[in-house]
């Protein structure tokens, strides 16, 4: 289906990462948002509040943002489309409801505008320290979809695709900025509403009497009601069977779980989105997503300079995390080189696909700043001359 | 369903308030004198009174004993996450404002975990209908001390008596800006679903708690006797004070309980705030919210 | 165009972000380029000092940061003591003129000075110097086709004051023109013009 022409701001613009994503979000078709101001997300909920009463919708500025992750699943229940956008502070707050939104299959958008932490820690300046978080920062095991732009143009698009997934696969999913791509201003271009593509609710076309709200078929995903409607549905955030009623066994347990777990992560290939360049027949190739991708740019094209072969692979989906590709990637190269601005997270995940078959090179970096091209250059070089695992 | 059934004093073996329950889900997991049983009876039957239409109600609960509400009402209905049921219902409200949205939850949860969002509720005048069953304990989790629970009563957690102070929820309801507040207790079935069906007339943020007995932990561990004794007690040391100021009407240990309807005023919800607002800030500009159902 | 890294800096209320905005737009929109715009945030930049980067080039803009700024704007004293000297050897240095004094300047490059807020006073309007700089600008640095920066300037500011503000950029642009024609005076040179004034 078409996105909603009143929502898209159709044009060229110049503009910021955060106000991109705003756009991305009504361009998708959100008519609700739920927010706390945080630097440096707060630009994005400003704009909707100031674009969503001329397009039909709401905004509403909560008490915190325990209230605004879960403000926003109840607009998604009666009918909208919602999201909430913040920093690591409040990202912290809303893990309780990243849960919910996973045990009751509540599509919806978190954005995490990421600054330096632990704590307080840098609230003007960037990081991608909360990428473990936005995978396990929620108790029990369960799945989401996590994407990373790396432009304000991104912050656009893959907003609009953050809002399909979530529709796709009735999961939340993570939008992981950084404060760099969300301060950053540069051209966006928005097309005619008719060129962009939205996927609507799952919504169920049973009648009443035959509707389950956790009946699957085949595809692991269910079809949603909305409060309102007459389905007199129960939905709750404990271990329930297909009719949405607590059944606390093990069996259920297992079935439920496996089922919100599998639902992504057999889709994994699917749902994956990289940028490659230069792969084939490359030693070194250098694993990098967000701000830090175009940073390492530089030191891919410098390592080039130098005759070495070095291939680069951007993680646009971070979560499920591409273990194929990565797994394939190993079989033929020497090493991963994998800056990021954290002290180590995602290097993890590509170590632990490459399972041995090539070296991973971590090059962290604690944020308040990007790397140096030079820092990375140095790993690229030092992966270059190691010998084949 | 026909009025004859419902009011069939012949017929005793049907309840009345069955069509508006899951009867897949009984028996409840509350527990024999536990009085929320005795409030949801209060409830349907001010939904028959009040002839709402069923298909608009939404009810919200969050965790707790009171928070399975939703689980036995055959209504949209939402069991959220602790302290959580009064952000989430605002969602539902918002994005859908021809629901009419219910809070049914428990002290606890309303105002020590949830006790931010029922005062920003309150101060918005989100239109909700808040029914907050007052056990003065937290039960589900076995008996601990809550924000209502009486000064010198004793808890699990509170082993050697309670010192801290109580929350005198409609007096903090009130300054927080609710429109409607009552209180009841399980005695009283009939005047709370008279406040039930007056709530439902209200626009705004609307609050009526009740005093319920858990005798499994708060009655047991004061050495209060069972359910029956808590409607004697209730019987005994109720007061009806319509219009009493809400600042006299805190609760004790042993002490009378101010009953009655407090608080009965207009101020314009938040959705008409918003509106006229926009309206008078953007004039043309201005787009109404168009039903969001996305499908 | 190689790839170009400008640092526009002066105090808050001049105009600092939307000077950078402008020409940002002016090369990404306008002029087919590309441009990436960065600015401080956060306490420093409430109230006193107020920064902006630009990186501008004929292919993406990968780094955003500026490192080492082949151009900076300075409209304010303090921004001059703090950026001056990180512009590149041979770089150009725009101030303006009534608010900046430059001083000990070690390295080979280029000052190019306006009375951008005095020539905004004179428009009628103090508030439209942020576009008598980009006039200014335009001019100096031929980095820009000016009919794109003029295009720039007329969607950035509200409808009211498009006039203003494209007269403010004809001024600025005039000057320019008219100080480039003047053999482009070297640090040195205006150090002494600025010695021998007092």
């Amino acid at each position: 289906m078409k996105a909603d022409p009143r929502g898209v701001l159709t044009g060229v613009h110049f503009m910021d990462g955060d106000h991109a994503c705003c756009e991305g979000a009504l361009a998708a078709g959100s008519r609700f948002a739920a927010g706390y101001p945080i630097t440096p997300s707060t630009e994005v909920v400003e704009r909707f509040a100031s674009r969503v009463p001329t397009v039909g919708g709401t905004f509403i500025q909560m008490e915190d943002e325990l209230a605004a992750s879960i403000t926003l699943q109840g607009a998604v229940w009666a009918g909208a489309k919602a999201f909430t956008v913040t920093s690591g502070p409040g990202f912290s707050l809303m893990m309780e409801h990243i849960g919910y939104a996973a045990m009751t299959e509540t599509p919806c958008v978190f954005v995490d505008v990421q600054r330096g932490g632990p704590s307080t820690g840098l609230p003007t300046l960037p990081a991608q320290a909360d990428m473990m978080q936005a995978r396990w920062g929620s108790h029990g095991d369960y799945e989401i979809i996590a994407l990373c732009p790396n432009s304000p143009q991104e912050c656009f698009n893959l907003t609009i695709k953050a809002f399909n997934l979530a529709e796709e696969f009735r999961v939340p999913v993570m939008f992981m900025m950084d404060e760099c791509v969300g301060h950053m201003t540069e051209k966006v271009v928005i097309p005619p509403a008719d060129q962009i593509e939205v996927v609507p609710r799952r919504h169920t076309h049973k009648p009443v009497d035959e509707y389950l709200p956790y009946e699957t078929n085949g595809d692991l995903v269910p079809e949603m009601a909305h409060a309102g409607e007459g389905y007199n549905f129960h939905i709750t955030g404990l271990t329930h069977d297909e009719r949405g009623y607590p059944n606390m066994t093990p069996q259920i347990q297992d079935k439920l779980v496996r089922r919100l777990q599998n639902k992504i992560l057999q889709a994994a290939d699917r749902i994956a989105m990289f940028e490659e360049e230069q792969l084939e027949g490359a030693d070194v190739v250098v694993v990098s997503y967000g701000i830090t991708s175009r940073v390492a740019q530089r030191a891919i094209e410098a390592a080039r300079g130098r005759g070495l072969r070095v291939g680069k692979l951007r993680l646009i989906t971070a979560w499920p995390f591409p273990d194929k590709k990565i797994r394939e990637l190993a079989a033929k190269v020497k090493a991963f080189v994998v800056p990021e601005l954290n002290l180590g997270q995602m290097v993890r995940e590509v170590e632990r696909a490459a399972a041995g078959q090539a070296k991973t090179f971590a090059v962290p970096h604690a944020g308040g700043g990007v790397h140096n091209p030079e820092d990375i250059l140095k790993v690229i070089v030092e992966a270059g001359r190691c010998q084949t695992a | 369903m026909p009025d004859s059934l419902i009011n069939d004093p012949v017929n005793p073996a049907v309840n009345p308030v069955e069509p508006f329950l899951r009867s897949d889900r009984m028996p409840s997991i509350w527990c024999p004198g536990c009085g929320i049983g005795t409030t949801v009876n209060s409830f349907a039957r001010a939904l028959i009174d009040s002839k709402i239409d069923l298909q608009s109600l939404a009810l919200v609960s969050g965790i707790g004993c009171t928070g399975r509400v939703a689980g036995y009402v055959k209504l949209d209905s939402f069991h959220t996450t602790h302290g959580r049921a009064i952000p989430f219902a605002t969602g539902l409200k918002l994005a859908n404002p021809k629901l009419n949205v219910i809070v049914y939850s428990g002290d606890g949860d309303l105002s020590a975990i949830g006790g931010n969002h029922l005062i920003h509720a309150a101060r918005r005048n989100i239109d909700l209908k808040v029914i907050c069953v007052n056990n003065l304990i937290y039960a589900m989790t076995g008996g601990q001390t809550a924000p209502t629970t009486p000064e010198h009563s004793t808890t699990s957690t509170n082993p050697y008596g309670v010192f801290e102070p109580a929350f005198n929820l409609p007096h903090l309801v009130e300054a927080a800006g609710a429109v409607y507040v009552a209180r009841w207790t399980t005695f009283h079935v009939r005047q709370l679903t008279r406040s039930i069906g007056e709530a439902f007339q209200k626009k705004g943020f609307s609050f009526i708690e009740v005093i319920s007995p858990c005798p499994t932990l708060y009655q047991r561990r004061n050495k209060m006797g069972d359910g029956l004794d808590a409607m004697k007690f209730y019987k005994e040391k109720s007061k009806v004070r319509n219009g009493a100021p809400t600042s006299e009407v805190g609760l004790t240990m042993t002490g009378e309980i101010v009953v009655g309807k407090f608080v009965d005023r207009e101020r314009p919800d938040y959705q008409t705030l918003m509106r006229a607002q926009y309206a008078e800030s953007l004039g043309e500009r201005f787009v109404e919210q168009a039903e969001m159902v996305c499908s | 165009m190689q790839l170009t890294e400008i640092r526009i800096a002066g105090f808050g209320g001049q105009g600092v972000i939307l000077s950078a905005i402008v020409l940002g737009k002016a090369a990404s929109i306008y002029q087919g380029a590309y441009a990436t715009m960065t600015q401080n945030f956060g306490p420093e930049a409430r109230g006193g000092a107020c920064s902006a980067q630009l990186v501008v080039s004929d292919s993406p803009v990968l780094y955003p940061y500026v490192i080492q700024p082949d151009i900076l704007v300075v409209m304010s004293q303090e921004a001059y003591v703090r950026f001056g000297s990180e512009l590149k050897d041979g770089g150009i240095m725009i101030v303006e003129q009534d608010l900046v004094r430059v001083s000990d300047l070690n390295k080979e490059i280029q000052v190019y000075s306006v009375p951008a807020t005095r020539i905004a006073e004179d428009l009628g309007k103090r508030m439209v110097l942020n576009s008598v700089m980009v006039g200014f600008f335009t001019a100096v640095t031929h980095l820009l086709d000016p009919d794109a920066v003029r295009k720039a300037v007329a969607d950035s500011v509200p409808p009211t004051f498009r006039e203003l503000n494209l007269k403010a950029f004809e001024r600025g642009l005039e000057y320019g023109t008219i100080a480039l024609s003047a053999s482009p005076s070297l640090a040195e040179e205006e150090l002494q013009a600025q010695y021998s004034r007092e």
